[in-house]
């Protein structure tokens, strides 16, 4: 474990610990905790303090945002993650005996570099880095997310994907005895995304590792996830196990199940509505009860990474 | 005390605190003195009024049913009461969308209409929860013992509304979730039941006469 000095902790760091820790965040682990039956009324309710151990060697990103960032306890409170359940809180209660390691990813399609990895090797060769996003749910509410990730440019580059690679398509854990949501048929499990090889490589995207300096907690996609903070947040797909490299555009989960509601794309657009509510604003989590909404940015404020993907694209037919 | 007495002093007290509980605990949670809302209040302030907006729709609607099955006709007093508790948690539910998340509490209300007249007329969930609003006021409004005596045969039709208000409301909760019907298939099936049970009495009914 790295110990910092006190000279290597920046007074944003500070800020953000204290922002985590703070009174009311207490008053809602103790209360959440209180009405989910939960054994342990502390932080460390719903992520092993095992598995809270700080990630060595992070370095920054100048894609980091420095908005303020959301407390630790509603980024691990607040998702969604059906495979542990489809309400807010069911993946924070419903992870808590879920053990992420020893796991295991498989590389395969159109690549020189294929095989089944295990976590630790299949990461080792990369540089870990905090990238601070904002995060748009299709829902209409977002929040600012310290991730700690890798490239996913980096990674398709090290399994040499051929000519015919257009495509990667993620696949995530389908493991029903583990995971209590997919006992249920709330959708046609395992959950798939997928992306262009573009997007993929594009500097932004990466697969996430960790949260605030930590090894990923459970409800956010333990051990390894999806982020592309240009879309929705439904394409980040959680707890992945299979990359493939595909001649042909994958479907992703939400696009099966609801293709007239869900696109393959799924840019943050504030000028294409979903079909039952508009996407113009959002809901910035943390602000409270009496914050007004915000008004939502074209692909989430990120367009001068992405928007020459989409130059050709009319996006309100491919949504 | 008699019976009609006991009713008035006693029950009904009661079961008002009892309906208001729900909403009390509401306002004490979002100020965080017994709990909380959690990350997103506005969404849970929504979700608990629109919950308990269906739940007391149902409960005014099983009165009837309840007291031909047990015979026990002093449950008929207490329905008025549900009913504008129903009322209440839909107002509720609307008041806390137009100001807090359509933002009528923040801007004026010329930046507000706009939004708020699209999503009535061109989001079908948000229009059917509208109608069951409009429905549930001019109940309340004619609720009291002298507006029921001075509309006469109208005021029943009004009060039939309420077997539209409870299917458009379970249909609003339908429509609203991201992906199937959810708690929405329970309400449906509650509903179904004691619109069903109605329209067997009256089934028989006609065959009498």
């Amino acid at each position: 474990m790295l110990i910092k000095k006190p000279s290597d902790i920046k007074p944003s760091e500070i800020t953000s610990k204290a922002n985590y820790l703070n009174r009311r965040d207490f008053m809602r682990a103790g209360s959440i905790a209180g009405g989910l039956a939960l054994a342990s009324p502390a932080l460390g309710a719903f992520v092993p303090d095992e598995r809270r151990a700080k990630l060595k060697d992070v370095g920054k990103s100048k894609f980091s945002t420095d908005e303020q960032m959301n407390s630790y306890m509603d980024i691990t409170t607040y998702n969604n993650y059906w495979e542990f359940g489809s309400g807010k809180f069911d993946p924070s209660k419903n992870s808590g005996d879920f053990d992420p390691l020893p796991w295991q990813i498989t590389i395969d399609g159109h690549a020189e570099k294929t095989g089944t990895f295990d976590f630790n090797d299949f990461i080792k060769p990369y540089d870990l880095e905090e990238r601070i996003y904002r995060m748009r749910c299709v829902e209409g509410w977002s929040m600012v997310i310290p991730w700690v990730g890798i490239s996913l440019a980096e990674i398709v580059k090290h399994h040499q994907p051929t000519s015919k690679a257009k495509f990667v398509r993620f696949q995530a854990l389908h493991d029903p005895t583990r995971m209590p949501g997919q006992r249920r048929g709330l959708i046609d499990w395992p959950y798939r995304e997928g992306l262009t090889i573009a997007e993929a490589t594009n500097p932004l995207t990466i697969l996430a590792v960790g949260l605030y300096g930590e090894a990923l907690p459970n409800p956010n996609g333990a051990p390894i996830r999806l982020v592309t903070p240009w879309k929705y947040g439904f394409k980040g797909i959680k707890g992945i196990v299979r990359i493939s490299f595909t001649d042909r555009q994958p479907r992703g989960s939400w696009q099966m199940a609801q293709p007239s509601e869900y696109g393959f794309y799924a840019n943050v657009n504030p000028e294409v509505d979903h079909p039952r509510w508009s996407q113009a604003t959002e809901r910035r989590i943390g602000a409270g009860a009496f914050a007004p909404r915000i008004p939502t940015q074209m692909l989430n404020g990120y367009g001068e990474q992405v928007a020459h993907l989409y130059k050709a694209l009319n996006l309100r037919k491919y949504y | 005390m008699d019976t009609l007495h006991q009713i008035r002093f006693v029950w009904k007290p009661l079961v008002f605190l009892l309906c208001l509980t729900p909403f009390a605990l509401v306002v004490t949670d979002l100020f965080e003195i017994t709990g909380t809302l959690g990350a997103n209040p506005v969404e849970e302030m929504l979700d608990r009024f629109g919950n308990w907006s269906i739940r007391f729709i149902l409960i005014a609607l099983a009165v009837t049913p309840l007291r031909k099955l047990t015979g026990r006709n002093w449950l008929t007093r207490f329905r008025r009461m549900l009913g504008l508790f129903a009322f209440f948690y839909v107002l509720m539910h609307f008041l806390v969308w137009l100001m807090l998340d359509r933002g009528l509490y923040f801007s004026p209300l010329s930046e507000v209409m706009p939004m708020v007249a699209e999503d009535l007329i061109e989001r079908t969930f948000i229009t059917v929860g509208f109608i069951a609003l409009v429905i549930l006021t001019l109940m309340a409004i004619t609720s009291t013992n002298g507006m029921r005596r001075r509309l006469g045969r109208t005021w029943q039709k009004i009060h039939y509304g309420a077997y539209a208000a409870g299917i458009l409301g379970v249909w609003h909760y339908w429509w609203q979730v991201k992906k199937g019907p959810d708690d929405a298939i329970y309400y449906a099936v509650i509903l179904a039941v004691l619109l069903g049970l109605r329209i067997y009495w009256w089934r028989q009914k006609k065959a009498r006469q």
